[in-house]
């Protein structure tokens, strides 16, 4: 492994001793003092081309925590305007001599094409509507704690996944661990062709929910109202709305995620979130531990393993 | 072109002349510009053209030569020399320049300037509407005495009825035709691929081939309310050969092309291709299924022409994140090797079959005039070698616009001589000018 660019690509393998390795991490995470010197001396960029101050945050305490260096780069509008393009931006940050970039970027296969381009490792941190690596993994992690496993288990992934880069790497790792996947949401955002990976798609919720052992709920993005993919938040709410109501058809204990940040009272419900069923802080925390994991693997912290 | 003292004459070479139907071992003289008697006078230089096809005029009837307006994208003699060395004799280019070619002086400039290069004939297309705006129509019968051999909006699908109504009425009377980029903007509105399972997995912003066909349709039915000539540009989805059949049972004049992209790769290629732009192209590429279709619709003669959509690019705007890039291959100096590729080496077409797509088709598309290898005709042809295999390497292009997705690719079959009124163009992939 030399990049994180997609899951997509990951051998079960890969994704395994990764998940493992970020379960010593969130050990880590729970003692006392959590700074470690395994990166001390080395140096990452977290280049955002948009704004995202969580996960941006997430990956810069990963790095803290290893005792690596971070630099923040926000670049806002597209390339064009300013004349010079991405690649140069990359390039130049390279000859720097930074030892890893971590990218997101609102157009799909940037950090792909970055990782052809540079030779330190790229991490992807969400890339248009393509893949976000690391939220998969620890979207992975969390609902392997609270089942003990994935092999077997029923998830469903709710909303908007045409648009969803969580959604693309959660299917990939929930797959590639054994998991039977489920996506439901409104028909003009559901890419019916994952049923060819053996996913199955449907717009009925009941059906999507029906002895679920794990719900993901996408977050659901205003604009998609203007862009007439659904009427209004409504009448989302009132068909593929996460609420006491619909929960009910899932699995007693199925336990529920969510990327964050969350419209309490459209995807989701106050009353669930803060429920017992709820993991997403524990999908917060998780994140920090995911992203010590990448970033040990992918900056010299490897055992030669791979 | 100026006139040779000394003839040529290609001896024992493979002839493939669809404008006369024949496919046999001749030998071909020239005189000055033309086709000339056969002759026992020692006079002339031979070219030894066995194992090689002779096809004469072979047209490509969409192209973008960006000029005037973005030469740094292309110019006509940038593009005269990539068209030389693909192997064209004739081209047409398409108006979407800055300013739009809507006017006749400015189909008689780029004439002029052809003329001056010298390189390869150029039929210009004229637009259809004034600034390709859409909203009224350009001076299409002062365009069409000025030489311009069809109409076309190019670039931007000409999405109003009314004005389609029109242009189509007028067509009938100038003879040219009305070349549609069939697209309705609501359906593709932020498409970069095709839509389907790749742009899916990919997350890209897809393009569903019923953007095409629902406008292929309607045009289809406005060629049957006006008598209209209807030419569907580069089409790529199975609703607008549903279409282009309905057109065909009815009789009405409607013709189509398709280009070498979309019968020779497929949508898999975006992910090969790790989200390079080189593949991105207006319409997209299809998958495999849509692929095999056209394929069929060309060999039953459903689609009449095969045409590059040569679209050239600065290096600089297609590096861009793959959302931002503009569309379009450069697709001149592949076009021969590809097409031979799909047809020539699975055995699907027999040659004079595959070159009536880019001969005697387009000039019948077009209204255009060429009799043929016969005495006194214009001496235009290109020499192939069709056993050659090679691989693509865009920095070798003449072309400015070095983007193709076939980068690294073999190809079996290549142009090695191109001669336009008389004078040689190309010869051996030098282009002589
Ligand atoms: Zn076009």
């Amino acid at each position: 492994m030399q990049d994180l660019v997609a899951l997509e690509s990951l051998s079960t393998q890969d994704i395994e001793s990764l998940l493992d390795l970020s379960q010593n991490m969130a050990e880590i995470l729970d003692r006392p003092i959590k700074k470690v010197p395994t990166l001390r001396g080395k140096a990452v960029v977290n280049l955002f081309f948009e704004p995202s101050t969580r996960t941006r945050n997430s990956f810069e305490l990963a790095a803290k925590y290893l005792s690596a260096d971070v630099i923040n780069v926000q670049q806002s509008g597209s390339s064009v305007e300013k004349g010079e393009t991405l690649w140069d931006t990359a390039r130049n940050l390279s000859e720097m001599a930074v030892d890893g970039v971590i990218v997101r970027h609102q157009v799909s296969g940037v950090p792909q094409q970055l990782a052809d381009i540079l030779d330190i490792p790229v991490i992807n941190a969400g890339d248009g509507s393509h893949e976000h690596p690391t939220q998969g993994l620890l979207d992975a992690l969390t609902i392997s704690q609270a089942k003990g496993s994935l092999a077997g288990l029923k998830v469903a992934i709710v909303g908007d996944v045409l648009h969803s880069r969580v959604a693309r790497s959660d299917i990939h790792v929930l797959l590639a661990l054994g998991a039977h996947v489920v996506l439901v949401g409104p028909p003009t955002v559901l890419p019916e062709s994952y049923e060819e990976l053996g996913v199955e798609v449907t717009t009925d919720l009941r059906r999507a929910l029906s002895d679920a052992d794990a719900i993901q709920v996408l977050r659901l993005q205003k604009e998609r109202q203007n862009s007439g993919e659904i009427p209004s938040l409504w009448e989302y709410r009132l068909r593929w709305g996460i609420t006491s109501q619909t929960v009910s058809w899932a699995k007693p204990d199925a336990v529920i995620l969510h990327p964050g940040p969350q419209n309490r009272g459209v995807e989701i419900d106050s009353d669930i979130l803060e429920s017992s069923r709820s993991w997403v802080l524990r999908q917060v925390r998780n994140g920090v531990a995911v992203r010590m994991a990448v970033l040990f693997r992918l900056l010299g912290g490897g055992r030669g393993d791979e | 072109m100026s006139r040779e003292q000394t003839g040529w004459v290609i001896r024992n070479v493979r002839v493939i002349d669809p404008f006369r139907d024949v496919d046999s071992i001749e030998d071909i003289y020239v005189k000055g510009e033309e086709i000339g008697e056969p002759s026992l006078s020692t006079d002339y230089s031979v070219v030894d053209g066995r194992d090689l096809w002779l096809v004469p005029r072979l047209t490509d009837m969409h192209v973008h030569f960006r000029e005037p307006g973005f030469e740094n994208k292309e110019d006509l003699l940038s593009g005269s020399r990539a068209a030389a060395a693909g192997g064209f004799t004739a081209v047409c280019t398409m108006p979407n320049t800055f300013p739009t070619i809507d006017i006749p002086s400015l189909v008689q400039w780029q004439r002029d300037q052809a003329k001056n290069i010298g390189l390869v004939r150029i039929f210009p297309i004229g637009a259809i509407s004034k600034g390709q705006e859409g909203r009224e129509l350009a001076d299409l019968y002062q365009m069409a005495c000025a030489g311009a051999v069809g109409f076309s909006d190019d670039g931007h699908p000409l999405r109003d009825a009314r004005i389609m109504r029109a242009a189509l009425g007028y067509s009938t009377t100038l003879g040219r035709p009305i070349i549609q980029h069939a697209e309705d903007p609501a359906l593709s509105e932020g498409g970069v691929m095709h839509e389907g399972s790749v742009s899916q997995q990919l997350g890209l912003p897809g393009i569903p081939e019923e953007a095409e066909s629902v406008m292929v349709w309607r045009d289809v039915e406005l060629a049957g309310l006006t008598g209209g000539l209807l030419h569907v540009a580069h089409v790529s989805a199975q609703g607008s050969l549903e279409a282009l059949d309905y057109a065909k049972r009815r009789g009405l004049r409607v013709t189509a092309e398709v280009s070498p992209h979309h019968l020779f790769l497929t949508d898999a290629m975006i992910r090969e291709w790790n989200f390079k732009p080189v593949t991105k192209v207006n319409p997209p590429l299809r998958p495999d299924g849509t692929r095999q279709l056209l394929i069929q619709a060309v060999r039953r003669g459903l689609i009449p022409v095969i045409a590059s959509d040569h679209a050239p690019h600065h290096q600089d705007e297609k590096d861009r994140p793959y959302n931002e890039a503009p569309f379009g291959i450069s697709g001149l100096e592949t076009f021969i090797g590809t097409i031979l590729g799909v047809f020539i080496v699975d055995g699907l077409l027999d040659p004079l079959s595959l070159f009536r797509l880019v001969t005697v088709e387009p000039h019948k598309v077009l209204g255009l005039e060429y009799p043929g290898l016969t005495v006194g005709a214009p001496a235009d042809f290109t020499l192939i070698d069709p056993q050659a295999k090679w691989v693509v390497d865009g920095k070798k292009f003449y072309s400015r616009g070095k983007n193709t997705p076939l980068e690294g690719t073999w190809l079996q079959g290549r142009p090695v001589a191109t001669m336009v009124g008389g004078q040689w163009t190309m010869r051996d992939q030098e282009v002589l000018r």
